[in-house]
């Protein structure tokens, strides 16, 4: 019994709730109340990710205990996996809220803005923490729903209609989910993963395994827009305040979508080789399509959202090609390799696409464009905007040092190891296409023309902002550290052990 | 075994709707319609035949009681589909206020 556990859920919710009430009365309350419930949590998912060294910790809602071995009660589960879910969530939830303090200050309301933003990281925590499929729909949901007030929060024609498409887009996805999860309850009758694991066995026929994977495969790739179903990510992600989408892009789409399919593909179902190839097909798609797509926008915005389906196609491909290699049951140790690129890649993506929302939405309250055409020359007027954007986008094309390029050269020299030559080269060509986008989002943005310093030229956003740009701008560099092996020993690998290795996250929870 | 396909059959009407209709609430409305045939499914799940409901009677040990649990998942998910929809609304009331039209053809400036 992990006594932090509960807390990563109900202190933002309690949070949500002091805003309403208190900012009320006091000005300024509802930002330090955001700040300090996110501060909090950071702290705590640091303290459980040094603390936990590579065991499971349960807790027990209501302490109910196990009858016979088998698990009744509502379970909530942090392994190293979700610990570093925890670490990414709450590091970016905290550094946007400190950068909404200026940025939010332009729109009315914003009790309702911090009190969201508490609830959608309450939904994330949880949905990280569930240990059983019906409570991860539940925490879905929560996310979901105040990511869709979010998205549509500055209530113009555009926001409006992003958040309708994504809202009948998100709903279907929720009933995929649902008839997934029911279908797993009538066969296996129990929602706890480790449970269903044990119960479904090995010898569970065919015709019902592949339909509910493919139903729960599609319902949570609508949520982190793998391909085929990626159509209401660039509106949805580009229409949000920027603080906003720097939490959709970098955490929502991660923690809702990539982390579900993670957990019950590899911890829930059995591993077969055909599932394993749709996921690296899917994840190798969105690579190269949405990469193609991003090149042609000017948007900054729209351009950067194009990015997140290309980069988390690098995710899921490197945890296909792992699932491909575990089914096969040959070379371990380079399945091994791909999923830590894949993890590690997720992480630096956290870092580096955040701070690029953060970077465009200091431009857009500068400028009060988001159109790369009609921008230019900024590089003098804001500094540091300008050279933090430069750490970004050198990352995200993986230029070293930057924690971008040892991901993406993990990745490719799993593919390559394993044989997937053909992989290897998109991954390669890809990362080209990318560093010609941001090189063009450099130009225009930053460079291109000369601006006379004078009473009306934008000039630097204030400290707040500077503040998360600058901090996430450091942790592009540091993060690149995790590819040591000393620092990797203490993050990725017992997150690797867990999801490679069959058996042992069913028997540590089922044993307690 | 009817049932179920009814619930199927259900189930794709709701989604013939959100593909087909052009109305922003016909468009709400089909998904309503298809949130429902999923929840009459947990609902099924979790009936067995000649089950009672499952109140524990300690008079009579042999009765069969149907399963409690999807119940009580069908109770959390509608309430969760209350709030979606009632979303749904909040933003197409917004949306005609901002367009003048419910026509989901009119009410397309984001493209590519």
């Amino acid at each position: 019994m992990n006594p932090l556990i509960p807390l990563f859920v109900a202190v933002p919710l309690g949070g949500a709730f002091l805003t309403m009430i208190i900012g009320k009365f006091l000005r300024n309350a509802n930002k330090y109340i955001g700040m300090t419930v996110l501060l909090f949590l950071m702290v705590i998912s640091y303290i459980s990710i040094t603390g936990l060294s590579g065991n499971i910790s349960v807790y027990k809602v209501g302490g109910w205990e196990p009858v016979n071995g088998t698990p009744i009660g509502i379970y909530m589960v942090l392994d190293s996996l979700s610990a570093i879910l925890l670490c990414i969530i709450n590091t970016i939830g905290f550094l946007s809220i400190v950068y909404s303090f200026t940025y939010i200050a332009q729109y009315t309301s914003e009790n309702y803005f911090y009190s969201l933003f508490c609830l959608m990281v309450a939904g994330m925590n949880g949905i990280v923490l569930s240990g059983d499929i019906f409570n991860i729909y539940i925490f879905l949901e929560i996310s979901a729903i105040s990511s869709y007030a979010l998205v549509a929060f500055g209530v113009e024609r555009e926001q409006l209609e992003a958040t309708f498409k994504y809202q009948v887009l998100g709903g279907l996805a929720s009933m995929l989910i649902l008839i997934g999860i029911s279908f797993i309850y009538w066969k296996a009758k129990t929602l706890n993963i480790a449970d269903i694991k044990a119960a479904l066995g090995t010898n569970t026929a065919k015709s019902f395994y592949i339909p509910v994977q493919l139903l729960l495969l599609s319902g949570f790739g609508l949520k982190a827009a793998i391909i085929p179903f990626h159509a209401w990510l660039p509106d949805a992600h580009s229409s949000a305040p920027s603080p906003i989408s720097a939490m959709l892009s970098g955490v929502l789409i991660k923690a809702a979508g990539i982390y579900v399919i993670l957990r019950l593909f590899f911890n829930m179902f059995i591993i077969t080789e055909d599932m394993a190839m749709l996921l690296t097909t899917l994840g190798a798609l969105s690579m190269a399509v949405g990469v193609l797509l991003a090149i042609g926008q000017w948007d900054i915005k729209r351009l950067l959202a194009y990015h997140s389906i290309s980069q988390m196609g690098y995710v899921v491909m490197s945890a296909g090609i792992g699932m491909i290699l575990l089914a096969r049951g040959t070379k371990p140790e380079v399945a091994s390799l791909a999923i830590a690129g894949g993890l590690f890649h997720l992480i630096n993506h956290a870092a580096f696409k955040s701070l690029l929302f953060l970077n465009a939405g200091a431009i857009e309250y500068r400028t009060g464009t988001r159109d790369l055409k009609s921008m230019g020359g900024l590089a003098g007027l804001m500094p540091a905007t300008s050279s933090t954007s430069f750490v970004a986008s050198m990352a995200i094309s993986g230029i070293p040092p930057f924690n971008g390029f040892f991901s993406k050269l993990i990745i490719i020299i799993a593919a390559i190891m394993g044989k997937f030559y053909f992989l290897a080269v998109i991954a390669v060509i890809v990362s080209i296409v990318t560093l010609a986008s941001f090189m063009k989002f450099q130009r225009y943005a930053f460079y291109n023309k000369e601006i006379e310093k004078s009473e009306n030229s934008p000039k630097e956003v204030p400290f707040p902002m500077v503040f998360s740009m600058v901090t996430l701008a450091v942790l592009c560099l540091v993060l690149s550290l995790i590819a040591l092996p000393q620092v990797r020993d203490v993050i990725l690998t017992p997150a690797i052990r867990i999801l490679t290795d069959s058996q042992l996250y069913t028997t540590s929870i089922t044993g307690m | 075994m009817i049932l179920y396909l009814l619930c199927f059959v259900l189930f794709l009407v709701g989604l013939y709707g959100v593909i087909t209709r052009r109305n922003l609430m016909k468009i709400t409305i089909s998904l309503s319609i298809m949130e429902f045939s999923t929840f009459l499914f947990l609902a099924l799940i979790g009936y067995v035949k000649n089950g009672v409901p499952p109140i524990v009677d300690p008079a009579k040990p042999d009765v069969i009681y149907v399963d409690p649990l999807p119940q009580a998942m069908v109770l959390t998910a509608i309430v969760i589909g209350l709030a979606t929809t009632a979303m749904l609304m909040a933003v197409i009331i917004r949306i005609y206020r901002k367009y003048k039209t419910l026509d989901i053809r009119e009410i397309k400036n984001l493209r590519g």
